[in-house]
């Protein structure tokens, strides 16, 4: 449990050479995790100087909002990158579903069962390449890249145009929101993407499964020996992607109001960048859910701040982000380097 | 750079080693008839086919006329446009030979046509100068990437990615308006609009850079020990190091050598539309790279590799590309087609898929026990 739970509060005065060895073990997991939050809070506080109501919450929900489907799917691919796999399939599955959604609609059925259907869709594809990671010990890489091909193209076949959404259900959901004060609301797809999060970070500490996850990760030939449902668990994993990227689909569609197969175009990527940024290890094992919704926050300050700025490109976005991942990625480097010396 | 680098191999521990019995004796020959067959028989045979297909189905694809001394038609198109990929795949299967994948090199693309439409068209640049500067920054491109994989130990998936991310950013800036498309007049640069369009010996000027791309690495990797280097440290990058093989170095080459690939690539795209997209040029394109090595034989594992597959590989995806427009299909249908094809040739690789269908009885026992790859 402690092992990966938040971190066990050890008795004061404690130095005994192992509780020792078991803090700076602890703290050197943690430390991505911090430095993440650190670079939040930095550009935060930075942009909020810098640019007159920047620091209004309204900007922060928005922060929340704007990145609702990428986070969505940032935290289903949190738990296979924590498997030590990957999934590049996200973007696509998110303009899949979304036309798919549309299209269901436009034929005439209720959204009540179209967006099921949807959701069921993405999470089959998962399904699908979950059995032939498990099952034929393919790349992950390549089950997943052709999921990328796939979904794309079906998304393409369906539609190659824009497919509004116009069932009166869609609108109501685009406009729900809960009323915190007269000027400040949170709508529905931020409250999804929160609700999401919980529910992901609870389910990745408190359960069997959660734990399994983070036992592939660390070394899967030891959780085979151990006995844990390791087939069951990456099968479960890659299913549990292809759900999170179908409703972030549901929810970008949704919020939009329309389906588009060219959407989300490149999204896998920044989802990877925002799950590493968050203090997860591409090798799998550490890291956590709240780490990739403060990754996906770093993202949603610089687009914002570049916004602010107004005079630079939003190339600059991909730029910065890109240094960022390889900052992280040598602390990370780093930091493994330092246990692996330690143990 | 290895301490064991003269130590004589340890010898065989006698006790242990089983005696050979019939059965390796039989696998022993299996082995050889397997080598027997060259490796790019079957990319070699999946091209016919589907050239055999647009034989029958698609009026006029193997026609070729001669108009002002150079070649026309189909087929001739066909392999124009593969050369990019044929380019991409070149690089890759050796990255792909050393238990790595480049994904950045679509956005070296970008990066290599801004520079050199930059220097050709806003600044007035000599031809050779512009040339050189964008194949010397793919170059550095390539070996930042090497340098990650093989210097800071970074997963070659998530090194290249980073370029990804943030290479497609650095074309964008290149070039005196930001994320602007910078045109170059083929009217004013000849000499630029040469790369893409132009010709040589009646065929395509790009058939003739990837042509000497493949016989230059081809030559370097089959008539010098490169090539058996690259192999090892796909297969052990740990006994390739005690093996005496700078490792490292064989690694950052390799990735230099990427990149110095998809510069030219790049050149030929911009060089195509006369203009330089740093949106679209390459777009997608590591993946169709990636698709053509791994079509041609070459297992994303490393190891052995086959440059002569890659390139047949590339054909293929070329061909199914048009055989696909001129089907009267969405374009997209490509990427369903391109998908079942990569799920297929994987699994035709994977032991896993050989053991289930060759030994059907044994199959309730295939109890998988995971084991990443």
């Amino acid at each position: 449990m402690s092992a990966h739970g938040s971190p066990p509060t050890l008795p004061p005065g404690d130095v005994s050479p192992r509780a020792s060895r078991r803090l700076r073990l602890l703290r050197a997991k943690h430390i991505p995790l911090l430095a993440t939050l650190f670079v939040c809070s930095l550009l935060y506080t930075a942009a909020a100087l810098r640019y007159d109501y920047f620091a209004s919450a309204g900007v922060f929900v928005n922060f929340f909002r704007e990145n609702a489907p990428l986070g969505i799917a940032a935290v289903g691919l949190t738990f296979v990158i924590l498997s030590g796999g990957i999934d590049l399939s996200v973007g696509s599955v998110i303009a899949c579903t979304g036309v798919l959604i549309a299209s269901l609609a436009q034929h005439g059925w209720n959204p009540w069962t179209a967006m099921p259907v949807a959701l069921a869709c993405g999470a089959a594809l998962g399904l699908v390449m979950g059995c032939l990671i498990h099952f034929f010990q393919l790349a992950p890489f390549l089950v997943t890249l052709a999921g990328l091909f796939l979904a794309r193209g079906i998304a393409a076949v369906i539609s190659l145009e824009s497919i509004a959404l116009r069932h009166p259900t869609f609108i109501e959901l685009s406009e729900l929101s809960l009323t915190i004060t007269r000027d400040l609301w949170i709508p529905l797809s931020a409250l999804v993407f929160v609700a999401v999060a919980i529910v992901a970070a609870l389910t990745s500490v408190f359960t069997p499964f959660g734990r399994n996850v983070y036992a592939i990760g660390g070394d899967e030939h030891s959780a085979v020996l151990m006995g844990l449902p390791v087939g069951r668990t990456k099968i479960a994993i890659y299913t549990l992607s292809g759900f999170c990227s179908a409703l972030g689909g549901v929810v970008y569609a949704v919020s939009i109001g329309s389906g588009n197969a060219t959407a989300a175009v490149g999204l896998e990527l920044d989802a990877i960048a925002a799950v590493v940024i968050g203090g997860t290890l591409l090798t799998g094992g550490v890291g956590s859910i709240w780490g990739t919704v403060i990754g996906v926050l770093i993202l949603a300050i610089i687009q914002t701040a570049l916004i602010f700025e107004g005079t630079l490109s939003s190339w600059w976005a991909r730029i910065i982000i890109g240094g960022l991942l390889l900052i992280f990625i040598a602390l990370q480097k780093l930091l493994t380097r330092r246990t692996e010396a330690a143990q | 750079m290895s301490r064991t680098t003269n130590a004589a191999p340890p010898a065989p521990p006698a006790p242990f080693w089983p005696a050979p019995t019939d059965s390796d004796a039989d696998r022993a020959g299996r082995y050889q008839r397997q080598r027997a067959i060259p490796r790019e028989l079957w990319p070699l045979l999946a091209l016919l086919l589907l050239l055999l297909f647009n034989y029958f189905f698609t009026p006029g694809f193997f026609q070729t006329e001669v108009r002002e001394g150079r070649l026309y038609g189909i087929l001739i198109d066909v392999a124009d446009r593969a050369a990019p990929i044929m380019l991409l795949a070149i690089g890759m299967t050796l990255v792909i030979a050393t238990g790595g994948v480049d994904l950045s090199v679509g956005a070296v693309m970008a990066i290599s046509g801004a520079i050199a439409a930059h220097l050709v068209a806003e600044r007035e640049q000599p031809l050779w100068l512009a040339l050189l500067a964008a194949l010397g920054v793919s170059l550095l491109a390539g070996v930042w990437n090497g340098t990650l994989v093989a210097y800071l130990r970074v997963q070659p998936i998530v090194a290249t990615l980073i370029l990804m991310v943030s290479g497609r950013g650095i074309a964008q800036i290149v070039g005196a308006r930001e994320g602007q498309i910078i045109e170059i007049p083929p009217a004013d640069h000849p000499g630029f609009a040469m790369i893409g369009n132009g010709s040589f010996l009646g065929l395509p000027f790009t058939l003739t850079l990837v042509a000497v791309a493949f016989i230059v690495v081809a030559l370097l990797t089959r008539k010098t020990a490169a090539g058996l280097f690259i192999e090892a440290v796909g297969n052990n990058r740990v006994a390739s190091r005690f093996a005496g093989i700078n490792e490292r170095l064989v690694t950052v080459t390799v990735y230099a050598l990427t990149g110095l690939c998809a510069g030219v690539a790049g050149l030929i795209a911009a060089s195509d539309i006369n203009a330089s997209d740093a949106n679209n040029a390459g777009l997608n394109l590591e993946l169709d790279a990636i698709l053509a090595v791994v079509l041609g034989g070459t297992a994303l594992t490393g190891g052995r590799f086959y440059l002569l597959g890659a390139m047949i590989g590339a054909l293929i995806i070329q061909t199914m590309t048009t055989t696909i427009l001129t089907r009267n299909v969405p374009v997209e249908l490509t990427l369903v087609v391109k998908a079942i094809v990569v799920v297929v040739v994987c699994l035709l690789q994977a032991p896993a898929f050989r053991d289930a269908i060759l030994r059907p009885l044994r199959r309730g026992r295939m109890q998988i026990s995971g084991g990443g790859a």
